[in-house]
């Protein structure tokens, strides 16, 4: 149930993010999820795509700096506390949350939340036991 | 392998009787033909019959870079035009280029000196020597050419440059010694795993490098992604080109050909001649040069000397890796820093790639040092904490050597540029004078 998330390296340009997104989009890859940290000097990009090889190859030939990191995608009703009550279930089991983004789906009344942790394996244990719904990366690169 | 075991494994006390020989005849030369040393000697109130044996080196004057470019282009020459068979010049990316003449024996020379050099690197009749210094004006490739085919080897003159075109001749023609400075290796040997071609896989065995200061870690860098042997090698187009000095195989210090470069380490400020195992300026006169002698000439490169035997057998004095330029260094707040204490503290850290700028500006009347850094993807990590760990970490690593304050810039990888001949290290913004 893990999700393969692209990590890339921008200095701090104009036009660096605008390569990026020109570079995958002019082959056909599409974006799922994204969000862009970023301090004074540098940000990291990280992107969900439906075709992750095909985006990082390109990528790396650009000579961009991309690794590849497990998250966890969670569908959450989209209503108030709805994300709430997934975090309980991280909090209860002590587990640390590295960085979250979220987005809704076009398609559903959900809405869909990266999770970064340590334990990956953990992690999805205990939000599949108190019944939240863990998406697959298949569900993911679909949505 | 020794190229002439005659000249560079003589007693010291031979090759001293040598030395003093020579250097009456450099002294009388440069008197009776060069007006800028008759007059410095006469203003020292020095003649030629004073200097006796190769201690008395101590009783002339120095000749400086400065003196060089006021008798631009020709105003040091010995020998009339007639006699001069060649003429380089130095790039002059530090003022106005500095112009050498060659006689015949003076090329004679600089082949032998280079023979010698290549040799102790490994160098033979079967090696295909890959020579990508630059041919032209530049010494680098026609010095190193010139010393190939005096051993017998075979010379491929590539020049600098076209690094592609570099990596498939090395593939097909097998070369087995490569010949450049040491920046451009480190970037032949990325352009080649870039091309998916694994150098060390290849015939390549030995490599010569310089013209530009390099640090120990890089030596080992380069050795392990080019699976060879690298050797140093100085020298310096006022003195006679590459070919001064060369490490041996034992790779601890370059052997002076100090019967034909008498060197001296001084003090930089109080100008005096400092014993051997004392850190200091270098300072080198030529013993055999015709149209082009220079006596006591300060080179601005840091380096010092060992009288100590090598295990080789050759009995030439050692001089150490060049640490620096007084050029070079860079006043930071009233501290002393050269590049090249930066690049080990980066060579030493596992994972920075030894590509690195360091930009120096002045902010609110300080000085202000920034290093930039490319993030390769061994230590990229996704999480915002592990970069600045990294950045704190080469912050505090550069403290410990220099004791200053630096900021640390990541930068993607390639946008240091990538040098084919002497790499720029440092771009000093700060208003001058």
């Amino acid at each position: 149930m893990k999700v393969k998330q692209l990590s890339i390296f921008l200095q701090n340009q104009s036009g660096r993010l605008a390569e990026v997104m020109g570079s995958i989009g002019s082959e056909e890859i599409n974006i799922r999820a994204l969000s862009l940290a970023d301090t004074s000097g540098f940000g990291i990009l990280r992107l969900i795509v439906n075709d992750k090889d095909k985006a990082r190859a390109v990528l790396q030939e650009k000579g961009f700096t991309v690794s590849e990191t497990d998250v966890i995608a969670v569908e959450i009703a989209d209503v108030p506390g709805g994300l709430a009550h997934v975090l309980e279930v991280f909090a209860k089991e002590e587990i640390n949350i590295e960085y979250m983004y979220a987005f809704v789906e076009k398609s559903s009344q959900n809405a869909v939340v990266i999770f970064r942790v340590e334990d990956v394996d953990a992690s999805v244990n205990a939000l599949q036991k108190k019944n939240v719904h863990v998406l697959s990366s298949q569900e993911v690169y679909a949505l | 392998m020794i190229w002439n075991r005659t000249a560079e494994c003589m007693s010291r006390d031979e090759r001293e009787q040598l030395q003093g020989r020579r250097l009456k005849e450099t002294v009388r030369r440069c008197y009776e033909k060069v007006a800028f040393y008759r007059a410095k000697m006469d203003a020292a109130g020095i003649a030629p019959d004073d200097i006796r044996s190769a201690a008395d080196i101590n009783l002339l004057p120095f000749t400086t870079k400065e003196d060089l470019a006021e008798s631009y282009p020709f105003g040091m020459f010995a020998a009339p035009m007639e006699d001069i068979v060649r003429i380089h010049s130095s790039s002059g990316t530090t003022g106005k280029p500095k112009v050498a003449g060659y006689t015949k024996s003076d090329i004679e020379v600089w082949a032998e000196v280079m023979a010698r050099t290549l040799s102790a690197a490994g160098g033979g009749r079967k090696e295909l020597i890959q020579n990508a210094y630059g041919y032209g004006l530049f010494t680098g490739g026609l010095g190193a050419h010139y010393g190939a085919e005096k051993i017998g080897a075979t010379v491929i003159p590539i020049s600098g440059g076209n690094t592609k075109r570099q990596i498939m001749i090395m593939q097909d023609f097998g070369s087995t010694l490569l010949s450049c400075t040491p920046s451009y290796a480190l970037h032949l040997a990325d352009t080649a795993r870039d091309m998916g071609v694994d150098i060390r896989k290849l015939p390549l065995k030995y490599g010569v490098f310089g013209a530009e200061p390099w640090t120990e870690s890089l030596r080992k860098e380069i050795e392990s992604k080019m699976g060879i042997r690298a050797t140093d090698i100085y020298g310096l187009t006022e003195i006679i080109g590459p070919g001064v000095a060369g490490e041996c195989h034992e790779q601890n210090g370059l052997h002076v050909y100090d019967d034909h470069f008498l060197p001296e380490i001084i003090d930089p400020v109080t100008l005096l001649s400092v014993p051997a195992g004392t850190p200091g300026e270098l300072v080198f006169t030529s013993l055999t040069k015709e149209a082009f002698p220079i006596i006591r000439y300060r080179t601005r490169d840091l380096s010092i000397l060992n009288t100590d035997p090598c295990p080789c057998g050759r009995t030439h004095v050692r001089m150490g890796r060049i640490t620096g330029r007084t050029d070079d260094m860079l006043i930071i707040r009233g501290v002393n820093v050269f590049p090249s204490q930066i690049e080990s503290v980066l060579l030493e850290m596992d994972g920075t790639e030894p590509h690195y700028l360091i930009v120096v500006d002045k902010l609110n009347g300080m000085d202000v040092l920034e290093v930039w850094v490319e993030v390769s993807p061994k230590v990229f990590t996704d999480e915002i904490k592990g970069l600045e760990a990294l950045e704190k970490k080469i912050r505090h690593e550069i403290h410990n050597v220099l004791g200053l304050t630096v900021s640390v810039k990541l930068v993607e990888p390639k946008t240091i540029e990538r040098s084919e001949g002497k790499a720029k290290r440092v771009i000093d913004k700060r208003p001058k004078g």
